[in-house]
């Protein structure tokens, strides 16, 4: 069993996080783990995007042109990616962000206005967290615990972001069952 | 330790300062800048030096001249910068000193693109520089076997007085595995106090030693070069590494490839194991000394019609492919250049083709 | 009477290469006497240029490594930053200093690295058959510039302790010369303050020593001191241009932030 997940929004939208945050409970849970970054001048301030690849045998080719999985942050990602995404896997929309659909019926799509819920738990910036939490519960790719840990691990030295991000987790949790 | 998730670039890093090395020289360059990232905050706290030198060229002979003091020491760039040290690796196998040289290739020519590539095989292989000199080659198709040769590199360095290159691609640099260190090596003892210039004091002699390359005499430098010839035979003789991939089935075709080429090629060799197709694969772990006979072999088996050599390059590995083959099988290339890494479907379609013509 | 006139122990007992009239004999002679006088043979590396003095490991009686053309600097960073414990120079030409080494002698300059240089200045490339060098005067004629080097096309000579002096960092810079006895005495003395300052890990060290070139510029010996006297003393003035005591004219007013 291999799941791929690619990450892909704007630079600054924590893209980069979500797959390491993603990367790091997968790895927790048993599974190998590949995390591959866009990289160079795309990564100031354009378009970011990363995979993350997790299977229970070792990961052959690490380059994924279908993901299973993909995380959309902004409409340009969506409408590039969202085409590429296997059939049966799961498309997951900033729709604060977004205005359009995905555009397949053979996908699991969650529409979740993240901006909206980290702003109501009084940090934008939590926003990431909130998409991550929404999809890994819908998705199941990873042990929602074992997320959990991993949020807590990587924000181990900001020790006072801790009590937001699993806020929002929950919030993320909480919307993705809507 | 465990298992810890960790950018190629990062470990690599790591790996050296667990290796014993504490010296570390560089000039930023895109995508291995990382290491220096990484190193310029980790070898201070280690109690290493660490110094982002003014270019590639003076970076190569901080090298040397750290390395000629019997020093543990390396660097790290990528294609571009690695043609600018090429001038002083050739200096460095000439003065017998020991060194690592991290290449995370990118597109070139030129300064070509940041994407992963493997372009530099002639170069790194056949020498980049000018002058009779080989370079220990290792390539690594993992964040994990990047760790595990960069912790080998220095005692092969020190073995053979001579630098050694790992040659990776962007992908191995800025990918993240899980990655799980080795035990730090310990110090083996070294016969360096016979030729490094660490000071006379420092090794208790009244007798100096020089660290030179300059040979006017003819027959001096034709022994010279036969002494080095030595060496590289002897490289050939004892280090030769690779990975053999599904040789034991009666596969119909040999796939040779490296580094992350190799592991799409794992993934479609996998996949039309599914559909019926048995490929076998060898995956050179040194590029020099290169796995000849193990090519040869693997290519004279019954049952493989034709050997197909798969690189994200132009082809430059086909030559040495082709004089390991021999002309028992015909040497076929697949390849992709400017950080467009073929995919397994890529792969396969190739092999198809090949398998049914 | 004990002997007055002996070898240095750091210089080795050979004939060397160099020249009738050519001043490499005394500026290795003056870094022998130094390194005799400091008592730091031992411990002392030197790095052999490309140019005339590519050999000079052969004159000397300690650790030497040779470098590539211009690279010395590189190479002394390299020593000094894994073994501060040594005691490191460079010794270079103007072909390989000031032209195709002129980015390492900067940035290492500029680093303060705590070895010495002793630079030198004889205006033309010595051992590739008198071209003409980076320091090369207006109308000289060499091999390459046989009508005289002509600025409009080549610029004006570069000075380099003046050059370096305009750096903040490094601290002793000095220009000397070896062509009469007194300013070999002078010279000697900043070669040896040079070195006291790496010993001390003051600063980094450079000293500059205008040369002859008997050979390349088609002179006799004392035509070519005569022709240094009158050509290059007046451009490539004498003298200390920064210590780390007193800073330098330009730089008295600015104190470094920190």
């Amino acid at each position: 069993m291999q799941n791929e997940v690619q990450f892909a929004g704007f630079g600054g939208q924590g893209i980069m996080l979500m797959g390491q945050i993603l990367a790091e409970a997968a790895m927790q849970q048993g599974y190998e783990v590949v995390w591959i970054p866009s990289y160079g001048p795309e990564m100031r301030g354009g378009t970011a995007y990363c995979t993350v690849v997790a299977s229970d045998r070792p990961i052959g080719s690490p380059i994924i042109r279908y993901p299973k999985h993909l995380v959309a942050m902004n409409r340009p990602s969506l409408e590039k990616f969202a085409p590429t995404v296997k059939s049966g896997g799961t498309v997951f929309i900033n729709s604060s962000m977004i205005s359009i659909d995905a555009g397949r019926d053979d996908v699991d799509v969650i529409k979740v206005p993240i901006i909206e819920i980290a702003k109501e738990l009084g940090n934008v910036k939590a926003a990431n967290i909130v998409a991550l939490a929404a999809f890994v519960s819908r998705s199941q790719v990873v042990d929602f615990e074992l997320l959990r840990e991993s949020v807590k691990a990587k924000f181990a030295r900001k020790e006072k972001l801790i009590p937001l991000n699993m806020k929002a987790l929950e919030a993320g949790k909480k919307a993705a069952m809507v | 330790m465990g298992k810890v998730l960790m950018k190629g670039n990062e470990a690599i890093g790591e790996a050296a300062i667990r290796a014993g090395c504490l010296n570390y020289f560089a000039y930023p360059i895109t995508p291995q800048s990382e290491v220096a990232e990484y190193l310029s905050r980790r070898l201070p706290e280690a109690g290493g030096v660490f110094l982002q030198g003014e270019s590639e060229v003076a970076v190569s002979y901080m090298i040397f001249g750290a390395a000629a003091c019997g020093e543990r020491v390396f660097t790290t760039s990528s294609s571009p910068g690695i043609s600018l040290m090429s001038e002083g690796i050739s200096y460095i196998t000439a003065g017998q000193c020991p060194a690592v040289f991290v290449n995370i290739m990118r597109g070139g020519p030129g300064l070509g693109g940041i994407l992963p590539s493997q372009a530099d095989y002639m170069q790194s292989v056949k020498g980049g520089g000018h002058g009779d000199y080989k370079l220990l080659v290792m390539a690594p198709a993992s964040v994990q076997e990047a760790v595990e040769m960069m912790m080998s590199a220095f005692a092969l360095a020190e073995k053979y007085r001579n630098p050694v290159m790992i040659l990776g691609d962007g992908l191995i640099g800025q990918m993240m595995e899980p990655v799980e260190f080795p035990d730090a090596l310990k110090a083996e003892p070294s016969n360096k106090d016979e030729w490094a210039t660490n000071g006379m004091a420092t090794r208790n002699s009244n007798q100096r030693n020089l660290v030179k390359t300059l040979y006017l005499d003819p027959e001096e430098l034709n022994s010279h070069n036969l002494m080095l010839r030595a060496k590289y035979a002897q490289m050939e003789q004892e280090e030769v590494r690779y990975e053999a991939y599904n040789v034991d089935e009666d596969y119909s075709l040999l796939i040779v490839s490296y580094g992350t080429m190799s592991r799409v090629c794992r993934t479609a060799i996998d996949n039309l194991k599914d559909q019926g197709v048995e490929i076998g694969m060898i995956r050179p772990q040194t590029l020099f000394p290169f796995p000849k006979t193990a090519i040869y072999d693997a290519a004279g088996k019954k049952s493989c019609r034709a050997v197909l050599c798969v690189e994200m390059c132009m082809g430059q590995m086909v030559e040495d492919v082709e004089r390991s083959v021999s002309g028992q099988r015909p040497v076929h290339w697949y390849g992709k250049c400017g950080g467009e890494v073929p995919t397994p479907e890529e792969v396969m379609e190739e092999v198809n083709k090949l398998a049914n013509p | 009477m004990g002997k007055t006139f002996q070898k240095p122990e750091a210089l080795a007992e050979t004939v060397t290469h160099y020249c009738p009239g050519c001043t490499h004999g005394v500026a290795h002679r003056l870094v022998a006497e130094v390194i005799d006088e400091l008592g730091v043979r031992s411990k002392t590396v030197g790095i052999a240029p490309v140019g005339c003095a590519v050999l000079m490991y052969n004159y000397f009686t300690f650790d030497f490594q040779e470098a590539a053309h211009g690279r010395a600097p590189a190479m002394a960073t390299g020593i000094k930053r894994v073994r501060p414990d040594l005691v490191v120079f460079t010794y270079q030409g103007d072909g390989d200093l000031a032209s195709i080494g002129m980015s390492e002698i900067v940035h290492a300059a500029n680093r303060g690295e705590k070895f010495t240089v002793i630079f030198i200045n004889n205006a033309v490339y010595g051992m590739t058959g008198g071209q003409m060098a980076p320091t090369t005067l207006p109308d000289q004629r060499t091999t390459t510039s046989p009508f005289g080097r002509k600025i409009l096309d080549t610029g004006m000579p570069i000075k380099m302790s003046e050059m370096l002096a305009a750096l903040q960092t490094p601290a002793y810079i000095t220009r000397q010369t070896l062509l009469n006895p007194k300013y070999i005495n002078k010279a000697k003395k900043a070669i040896k303050q040079a070195f006291t300052y790496q010993i001390q890990n003051t600063c980094f060290s450079f000293v500059e020593l205008v040369s002859t070139c008997p050979t390349n510029w088609g002179m006799t010996p004392l035509d070519a001191i005569k022709w240094a006297e009158e050509k290059m003393l007046p451009y490539y003035s004498l003298g200390v241009f920064k210590t780390p005591e007193e800073g330098s004219d330009s730089e008295k007013t600015v104190a470094p932030s920190n």
